[in-house]
């Protein structure tokens, strides 16, 4: 409460600090003139030392319960094959990950070849066994205890992006701190100060009565436009609406003109290849966002998994694989870090229609210059399995997720989690300085 | 300083302009006759219009189904055990098909249901109702996603709606024994020998005192007193198998409490009324992010409806009467400064023009893009509201849908053309005996904006007229609607 009390105060002095100045500018370039001469030392994101606020979070979601022991494959575990007769990935056709020479028995799914050639260069970090405790199988459940990271409360509450941004930013946050592609924003999006930004089609993302009236964009323009009235209280709900207005305008022509232009780099033609080739324009044309969400479905294989899951891992690693080459070809990938994740993983055992059931603990990819490559964490036994026939997870979830917020955006992952949670080695520390 | 007397407005004192004020916060706005009407009942007639609404059985119900997800049979479940214990892979599948063929079924008559409620809304003559549906739906939040069961929904939304205007007590009442708000609460697996502290906590936290106003242990024992809380299919059900008889100790008070003793103790708590006032409050007349947020007069008068609250044993409808008859709601610091809800926003657009019917499923898509799908609230905590519906892509298909809305255009249709406008905007001005540019343009501000348009804003609109010879056609008309909708003012109310 007292911290809000504060944030709001800071926010007002510094808004009428800038009013009298910039009257007319939009939010961001006010913050930005705001930043070079910061009379309240206030910082704009509360960042820890030596830890740039030019870093880039990308969620890629893969909604439906992704099956994990077919995307990374214990091929040399007898339990997989006799757990999997028909849809179990044969050792010969596993792409291996012999890391450093030495065979450790697992292997990518076969359509995941673009993604072998980023690990090989030492850009992917796959975490093993990733779950939570008394696992639930419903996928909205289980998603939102995902989104939530709140485990304990079925996954209730604010989402753990959003609940960042409550902790990190004074006043009122940047107009684009956090851009879902979708037509909802989703839950782990969601915090008290942040209101997500979530759009499916740029060609949206501006007003389309212009089309009525080849004239009536002059006059949408003075009204959108005009910026805050100097004489305004900045903190009024009308203040706030314009400035808005103005932003809405100022990052519809950024964004647009970001989208029109063509990627540096090919993308295959998928839902989340389009979605991470819509970012990758707007991280090249900085818009000041930190937390990008992405997302593909589909992964609910209960039935005819084979050649389902086969498009699935083509699509998943054509489109992130494609992303990262953009992003270095832009001279931006040691800024942008990806984040890979499935509500579950699914049984162990196949079932009677050639598919899969939801199942528990699963891997999860993180795949950027920073990282440490490899595999980490540690895969569940396939025979030592929970009453339901699924696996006992190794790894918490949030112990991902706290390494990624200490370490990646420089916050405080004990307040964004609600306690603390020993990390995952994710991040190799020589890169990240 | 803001006006915190809750004594009532003059009648000399409510006008047009008051009565717009009214309807807008206790319904979704509405037509300049409708508010010309309110207006000349005076204050209170219009308030009781308003509080006591017809009866609204007449209505059209929606089209739903309530067996879809009807539970296994006995005959079924006996089946399907067999068919576990025996590997019997083929009849598990089969089992697996007819639940998957069951929840598309059931998103699909969710999506009618909530077609049917945002059609309500727009069509009901009791406003009021929904808008306290609507409080309730967002204070009492359950979401499809953690219930998948539409019939569930529609029946808490009945609920809702038949005790809209009662009495809060009867309401927390009912949600302890509501089988949407059971199943979305994990009560249904609250178990004597296992108890599950979901809905204990959020009966404090949420739906009767706030953050801070108990403790840990008062959910422990809350929940125990929770316990068999359970459904069978679609009604609740008392399994006394699984509940603890044993005394607890909740806020205080010892006994051996069951859910509903849980419920009466949390509304005779000070903190309760305070929260249900700041609650009424923030729906009705101002955005307050938290109570803490409140400034002093604003408190003063959450303070007063909280004593109304208690005295009246949370009977609503004199509280509420008192509150929008009160001078303070009448404020000039209270109007036209709320930011609407992508709900107000919808119906308030379509009830003040009239507009034709449009596409039920392309409002459903907006109201989810702008953040506010009904229904489908994104957690327990319901909307937080106020400036967090607006950012800069909400904005657009804010102003976008109202373009929609008057002129029939979908967003994304290209190839769409002026001529298929089917929407006479020529009746918003018909009775003006000399419609200057002048006139028109301050008639349409005022049916959309109380009048409360920046006079830039204004002078812009003027300026479009000039520039088309002052010409007042349906062409113009139209222009002028879809530019005041898009002003960054239509977002307040």
């Amino acid at each position: 409460m007292t911290d809000n009390a504060y944030t709001r105060r800071v926010f007002l002095q510094r808004s009428l600090a800038m009013i009298s100045a910039t009257g007319t500018l939009p939010l961001f370039l006010q913050r930005s003139a705001f930043a070079i001469d910061n009379p309240l030392d206030a910082p704009l994101t509360s960042s820890r030392p030596g830890v740039p606020d030019d870093r880039i979070l990308v969620v890629v979601q893969l909604g439906g319960g992704n099956d994990g022991l077919n995307t990374v494959v214990p091929y040399a575990d007898s339990a997989y094959h006799n757990a999997r007769p028909y849809i179990g990935i044969k050792e010969n056709q596993v792409i291996k990950l012999d890391t450093h020479g030495k065979t450790d028995g697992f292997g990518l799914h076969p359509s995941l070849g673009p993604l072998k050639d980023l690990y090989d260069e030492g850009l992917v970090s796959i975490l093993q066994g990733v779950g939570y405790p008394n696992p639930n199988r419903s996928h909205f459940k289980s998603m939102d205890i995902w989104h939530t990271a709140s485990p304990e409360t079925g996954g209730q509450g604010n989402g753990w992006i959003g609940r960042y941004f409550d902790n990190t930013c004074a006043g009122e946050p940047e107009a684009n701190a956090c851009i879902a592609i979708g037509d909802k924003a989703p839950l782990a999006t969601y915090g008290e100060k942040i209101s997500p930004i979530a759009f499916d089609d740029a060609n949206l993302f501006r007003w389309v009565g212009s089309e009525l009236h080849p004239d009536l964009a002059k006059s949408y323009d003075q009204i959108n436009r005009a910026g805050q009235d100097a004489t305004a209280d900045p903190d009024s709900p009308a203040a706030f609406l314009t400035r808005t207005a103005l932003d809405a305008q100022v990052s519809s022509e950024k964004i647009r003109s970001a989208m029109a232009k063509p990627a540096e780099q090919s993308y295959p033609n998928s839902r989340l290849a389009r979605s991470l080739k819509m970012i990758s324009a707007m991280i090249r044309a900085e818009l000041g966002t930190r937390v990008y969400y992405a997302s593909m479905s589909g992964f609910d294989t209960h039935a005819g998994q084979l050649g389902n899951h086969n498009r699935l891992m083509r699509d998943f690693a054509g489109a992130v694989t494609a992303f990262y080459k953009d992003l270095k070809k832009q001279g931006n990938a040691s800024r942008v870090c990806i984040l890979t994740f499935s509500e579950f993983g699914r049984r162990v055992k196949q079932n009677a229609s050639g598919g899969t059931d939801h199942g528990t603990a699963a891997p999860m990819f993180m795949i950027g210059d920073m990282v440490n490559p490899g595999l980490l964490g540690r895969q569940p036994s396939l025979t030592q399995l929970d009453s339901n026939g699924d696996l006992k997870y190794n790894v918490d979830f949030r112990q991902a997720y706290a390494a990624v917020i200490d370490r990646w955006m420089g916050a405080d992952s004990k307040a964004v989690l609600g306690r603390s949670f020993k990390h995952v080695p994710i991040f190799n520390p020589k890169k990240l300085a | 300083m803001a006006n915190t007397s809750t004594s009532p407005i003059k009648p000399d004192r409510f006008g047009y302009a008051e009565a717009q004020h009214l309807l807008n916060r206790a319904g979704f706005g509405g037509s300049s006759r409708q508010i010309q009407t309110l207006a000349s009942m005076g204050p209170a007639d219009a308030v009781d219009t308003l509080i006591d609404f017809p009866s609204t059985t007449d209505l059209p119900k929606p089209d739903i189904d309530p067996d879809v997800m009807r539970p296994l049979t006995d005959a079924e479940r006996r089946e399907r055990n067999r068919a576990n214990r025996n590997g019997d892979e083929e009849t598990l599948a089969r089992f697996r098909a007819m639940r998957q063929t069951a929840q598309g079924a059931d998103r699909r008559q969710f999506a009618n249901l909530q077609q049917w409620w945002v059609d309500r809304m727009i069509t009901t003559p009791a406003p009021m109702q929904e808008k306290l549906t609507l409080l309730w739906h967002g204070h009492f939040a359950v979401n499809y996603r953690g219930c998948e069961d539409a019939y569930l929904i529609y029946q808490q939304n009945e609920l809702f709606r038949q005790n809209a205007n009662t009495s809060f007590a009867r309401l927390a009442a009912g949600i302890v024994r509501d089988p949407a708000m059971l199943v979305f609460l994990n009560n249904d697996r609250n178990l004597k020998s296992r108890p599950n502290e979901n809905l204990a906590r959020e009966l404090m936290e949420l739906f009767t005192l706030g953050v801070g106003q108990y403790t840990e242990n008062d959910i422990k024992q809350g929940a125990r007193a929770l316990t068999g809380y359970t459904r069978n299919d679609n009604d609740f059900r008392f399994n006394s198998g699984q509940h603890d008889t044993g005394n607890k100790t909740i806020l205080g008070k010892t006994g051996p409490f069951n859910g509903d003793q849980f419920v009466n103790i949390c509304l005779a708590q000070n903190a309760c009324p305070q929260f249900i006032a700041f609650k009424i409050y923030k729906h009705f007349v101002a955005d307050v992010a938290k109570p803490n947020d409140a400034d002093p007069d604003q408190k003063r008068v959450i303070l007063k409806i909280a004593a109304d609250l208690r005295r009246r044993d949370y009977d609503l409808k004199p509280v509420l009467r008192r509150l929008l008859l009160s001078e303070h709601f009448y404020d000039p610091s209270v109007r036209g400064t709320k930011i609407k809800s992508p709900v107000e926003l919808t119906v308030g657009t379509i009830r003040a023009l009239a507009t034709p019917q449009r596409s039920g499923r392309l409002l459903l898509d907006a109201l989810r893009m702008m953040g506010q799908e009904p229904l489908n609230p994104p957690n327990v905590a319901g909307w937080p509201g106020g400036r967090t519906w607006i950012n800069t892509s909400t904005l657009f298909i804010r102003q976008n849908l109202a373009t929609y809305l008057i002129t029939g255009k979908p967003p994304f249709d290209t190839g769409w053309t002026r001529k298929q406008i089917n929407y006479d905007a020529t009746a918003l001005i018909e009775d003006i005996k000399n419609p200057t540019p002048q006139a028109v343009v301050d008639r349409l501000l005022a049916l959309l904006l109380g009048g409360a348009a920046r006079p830039e804003n204004r002078a812009a609109l003027l300026a479009f007229l000039k520039d088309h010879n002052n010409r007042i056609t349906n062409d113009t008309l139209i222009a002028l609607l879809c530019l005041i909708t898009a002003m960054p003012e239509y977002q307040l109310c």
